[in-house]
Parts: structure tokens; sequence; C-alpha cells
């Protein structure tokens, strides 16, 4: 488990979130809501140490995580940001940079690193593309490969940064079915989303947050009747219950 | 084949110039050594010198345009653009011209002013952003800055030990075994060392964060990669000049010829830089034998119209911005 206990972060001296109390648990989907620049993006950064907050505790796996050494922490840890440079390599050399934490001196990749990124490959449907350039791949594409980097660094964190962003429905699906397998794989997926719907759809913790600090932090369910979220976005939230699927969708209106 | 190419302009460097030297004559002096021959002295004392100084230039300044443009994630980078070679260009110059009798720590004082300015231009950019632009336009403006100091010691001091323009333009006449020798081992470690983090320097390319969340300590590497670049710019620049163009294009045309991973590209670079040095060096003396143009500026005559060959040829591939 992570957990971060009255954690104050920001940049350049200005804080961003206060007053974090938070919690992720391993074979869960936590999402993370909230208005733009309410410091959805500093959270995650902070609660995977790429952030070092002004103040507070952040415990991993009952460890402090200012203790653990940076290779060590990325075989726990990993975190994909929303805005990453497409690297003008080969879909199977990116994938493989996923193992650079298990590496040794020589950065000579094992038997079982390579038939870890080809399982990798093969959990994404990626193999077609082994050889591609990742430039000439499209957005959903890329954010596969991206995924099947993660999954090929193995760890039991995965903190993903608005990773349905600027998708196509089609993908948008795809990328939330495989952070679904995830989740069944016993992993923690926390991400930053403002799809609402797939954050009350397809997640088991929310997390709202205004200004900078948690307003709640529960169950989609308790977090939709809470309606914290009309409060906070200025919107009305309905639920629709589909029968033949036995699902819920929301959907908002002003 | 670029090995092979090397061997070849290389022994072609010893055994021509302003007195040829055939290709026979040129090995029976340098396996047998006649030492009291007229070509044995123009083998040892001037072409060796000469075709070593050219390689190890060729391969130090394309390394350090490699590494800049890799770890700063920006195509622009190049030891002329991102401040090395002004800050190099200072140090070599107050050394010539206020201490000439540290002469031969010149290229110790180039590794510390190419380091300094490179780090100052890094410091200005990270604190305003460190967006790729702010990088080229803060190392434009700190290199034409230092330039100008750089002038105003060679307008004041003109009787220096090298020529203003010589200096400025860059070439390999006068280069001696002694003044090659300082920075030929800092070159060679400096290869060792960053063939061996190639590829770190592939993960770096990755943008910061991704790199941090792999494990990589992103500021210790950079600021290694940084460094490593100082030495090799200003070890080259110590010897010969501002030779600037080379650590712009050759990484390019690398890129255009074996893609984008660093532990192929150090090697094909640095052969790269040599083989492009070494031809230009060659042309330089004997296009105008007996006279001889700086290397620098067939350097520019060359790599100009081929870059933009290059760029031409393959305008589908975008450069790696």
């Amino acid at each position: 488990m992570i957990s971060l206990k009255d954690v104050i972060a920001g940049y350049r001296g200005i804080e961003i979130i206060k007053n974090i109390d938070i919690f992720f648990e391993k074979g869960s989907i936590t999402s993370i809501i909230g208005k733009n620049g309410c410091g959805k993006t500093t959270l995650i950064k902070t609660a995977s140490w790429l952030l070092k907050p002004y103040s507070g505790n952040i415990m991993l796996d009952g460890e402090s995580i200012c203790n653990i050494p940076d290779k060590k922490l990325a075989r726990k840890i990993s975190f994909l940001p929303q805005i990453r440079i497409a690297p003008n390599i080969s879909v199977y050399n990116l994938v493989m940079h996923g193992r650079f934490p298990y590496l040794g001196f020589s950065r000579i990749p094992h038997d079982e690193d390579k038939a870890i990124v080809e399982n990798a490959l093969e959990k994404l449907g990626l193999k077609k593309y082994r050889n591609k350039n990742v430039k000439e791949l499209s957005g959903g594409e890329r954010q596969k490969v991206y995924l099947a980097m993660v999954l090929a660094q193995d760890t039991d964190y995965i903190f993903l940064d608005e990773p349905t962003t600027y998708l196509d429905i089609n993908h948008q699906l795809e990328i939330l079915d495989i952070i679904k397998e995830l989740k069944n794989m016993g992993k923690a997926v926390i991400m930053a989303i403002h799809d609402l719907n797939s954050a009350l759809t397809y997640c088991d913790k929310v997390c709202l947050l205004d200004k900078g600090e948690i307003v709640i932090f529960d169950t989609p369910e308790a977090v939709y009747n809470s309606r914290e979220i009309e409060r906070v976005f200025r919107v009305k939230c309905d639920e629709i219950h589909l029968e033949e699927k036995d699902q819920s969708q929301y959907i908002f209106s002003i | 084949m670029l090995t092979f190419l090397l061997l070849f302009f290389a022994t072609l460097s010893v055994s021509i110039g302003s007195t040829n030297i055939p290709l026979s004559k040129t090995f029976s002096v340098i396996f047998k050594g006649d030492r009291i021959s007229k070509e044995f002295q123009i083998i040892n004392y001037v072409r060796i010198p000469r075709t070593l100084a050219a390689i190890y230039a060729g391969c130090a300044l394309s390394l350090s345009g490699l590494i800049l443009q890799t770890v700063l994630n920006n195509a622009l980078a190049g030891p002329s653009i991102i401040g090395v070679n002004s800050g190099a260009g200072l140090f070599t110059t107050l050394i010539i011209a206020l201490f000439p009798a540290y002469i031969t720590l010149m290229p110790i004082a180039a590794f510390i002013g190419a380091l300094m300015v490179t780090l100052l231009v890094y410091f200005i950019a990270k604190k305003t952003g460190a967006s790729r632009i702010t990088i080229v336009l803060s190392g434009v403006a700190v290199s034409s800055f230092i330039g100008a100091i750089t002038d105003t010691l060679l307008t004041l001091w003109p009787d220096t030990a090298i020529g203003r323009t010589s200096f400025l333009i860059g070439g390999l006449s006068g280069v001696t075994m002694n003044g090659i020798k300082l920075p030929g081992i800092l070159i060679s470690i400096s290869f060792v060392a960053v063939f061996i983090l190639s590829y770190d320097m592939n993960v770096l390319s990755l943008g910061d964060e991704t790199a941090k969340s792999l494990g990589l300590n992103v500021s210790r590497y950079r600021f290694i990669f940084i460094v490593l670049s100082s030495l090799f710019a200003g070890s080259a620049i110590s010897f010969a000049g501002l030779l600037g163009f080379i650590g712009l294009i050759i990484p390019h045309a690398s890129r255009f010829i074996i893609g984008y991973d660093s532990r192929l590209l150090v090697p094909v670079s640095a052969l790269m830089g040599s083989l492009f040095a070494l031809i230009c060096d060659i042309l330089a003396r004997t296009m105008f034998a007996p006279y001889e143009v700086p290397a620098g500026i067939v350097m520019s005559f060359l790599g100009g119209p081929f870059f933009i060959y290059l760029l031409l040829k393959q305008k589908r591939r975008v450069v790696d911005d």
C-alpha cells in the first residue's frame, strides 16, 4: 500500500496540494478527479515520488519512500506522464526500456527480460508493430506501447496521468480495458482523469480534489451520492442504469 | 565500412600534403623508421600529429554535439550554439593571452570554460522553465556575450601564440604531438565513459519524468553528460580552435544513417566526425597547395550543402526537435 499523510506539495515554493491523506491498495483502480488546475497531476507525481513534498509522510509497503533508492523504487512504482516525447526508436526498444530498473551495469537484457518484453507486446497486441518506429504510430497505438513499457516495468503501483485524453472512443475503451486487466493482475492503478463517467464506472475508488484539497475519497457510489461532484464542477450529474448490461453510466448537464 | 574509410583517409592524410610522399615510402618510413630522412621528419612531426588531431577533434566535437542534443532533447543543441565552444574559447584565449607560461594546461582550461558556460546556460534555461527553445536562446545570448570577451582579449593581445582568425575559424595546422597528448587522453577516456553510458542516454532521451520513473537519477546523469560533452569540446578546441559545425551536423547525419539508438550512435558519430574532419583537413591543405586554408572553412563549405542534401533527401523523416 502507498499512503500519504498530511502531505503538502507544489512547485517553486507555491503549495498546490494541501492536507493530503490518501492511500492506494494493490488490486484496485483509483481515479483522481477535479477541475483543471486543482492539483491532480501534482498529487500523483508526489505519491509516485517524482515530486518531493514540502511536508508530510509517504509510506510504500510500510517503508518511508524517501529511504528507497531510485532503482528499487522503479521496481515498485511506474509513472506515465501525460505529455511525453515520441521517441524515434522501435516499439521493441521502447518497451525494453521498461526493464531498465532491472538491468545490471552492462545494461544488457537477460533472457528473462526479453521474455517479459515479448509477453507485454503480446498482451497489448503490439507484436505486429515491434519493429515499427514509435513516431510513426497513432496516438492510441503510442499510448498502448507506453502501457506495454509500464507492463514490462512490472511494478505493483502504476500511476497514469490522463491516460485516455486525446484518444478516440475505441482507443479510450481499449486503454480502460487494459487498465482493468492490470488491476486483475493485482496491481494498483492510480490515474488522474478528466472523464468523470469513466472514473465512476471503471474505478474502485474516486478521489475528488478541489483547490488542492481532497473533498471526498470513497467508492464511486458514495462519491456520486455525496453530490460533491455537482458542487465542485457546478454541473448536474445523473445515473442511468443499463438493465441489459447491468451497469451504471453517468451523464452530466449544466 | 566507416572504420575502413577512416583507415584509408588516415593513411592518405599521412601521405599527402604540400610534399607528397608515395604510400610505399610512407609505410617504409613508419615501420622501418629512417629517423634522419626528410620524409620521416615530415611524417613524424607534421603528418601523424595532424592526422591524429583531425581524428580526435572530429570524434570529440561530434560526440559533444550528440550528447548535448540527446540529453537536452534539443535538435539545435551543438557545442557552438549551447555555449560549450564559447566557454572553451574564452578560457583558451585567457591562457594564451594572459598566462602563456601555462600553455600546456590549455585543454584543462578549455574544459573548465566549456563546463562553466554550459552549466550557466543550463541553469538559466532551467530557471526560466528549461523549454527546448529557452536553452537555445540562453545559449545564443551567453555565447554572444562570452564571444565578445574573447574577441576583446584577442584584439587587445594580437600577438598571442595563436592567430585570432585561425582560432575562430578552427584548423589543424601547426598541431604538435605534445599539444594533442593530454587532449587525446581526455577524449579517449570520455569516449569510453560515454560508450558505457550510452544506454542511459537512451533512457534520458525519453524525457525527465519517464526517465525518473524508470529509476534514472536524471539530474545526476544530465550533469555527468554535460561534463563529458564539455570534456570533449574543451579538449578539441584547445588544439583545433572553434570548429563548431561538426558538433551540429555529424550527429544528425549519423541519425539519418543508423537511427536514434545511442549505443550505435556513439561509435558511428565518433567515426563519422573523425572521417569528416580528416577529409576536410586533407582538402584544406591540398586544394590550394602549397597554400592552405583553415579546415573550419572547408568544413562549412562541405558540411552545409551535404546537410541540406540530407534534409531534402529525408524530407519525410522529421528531424527530431
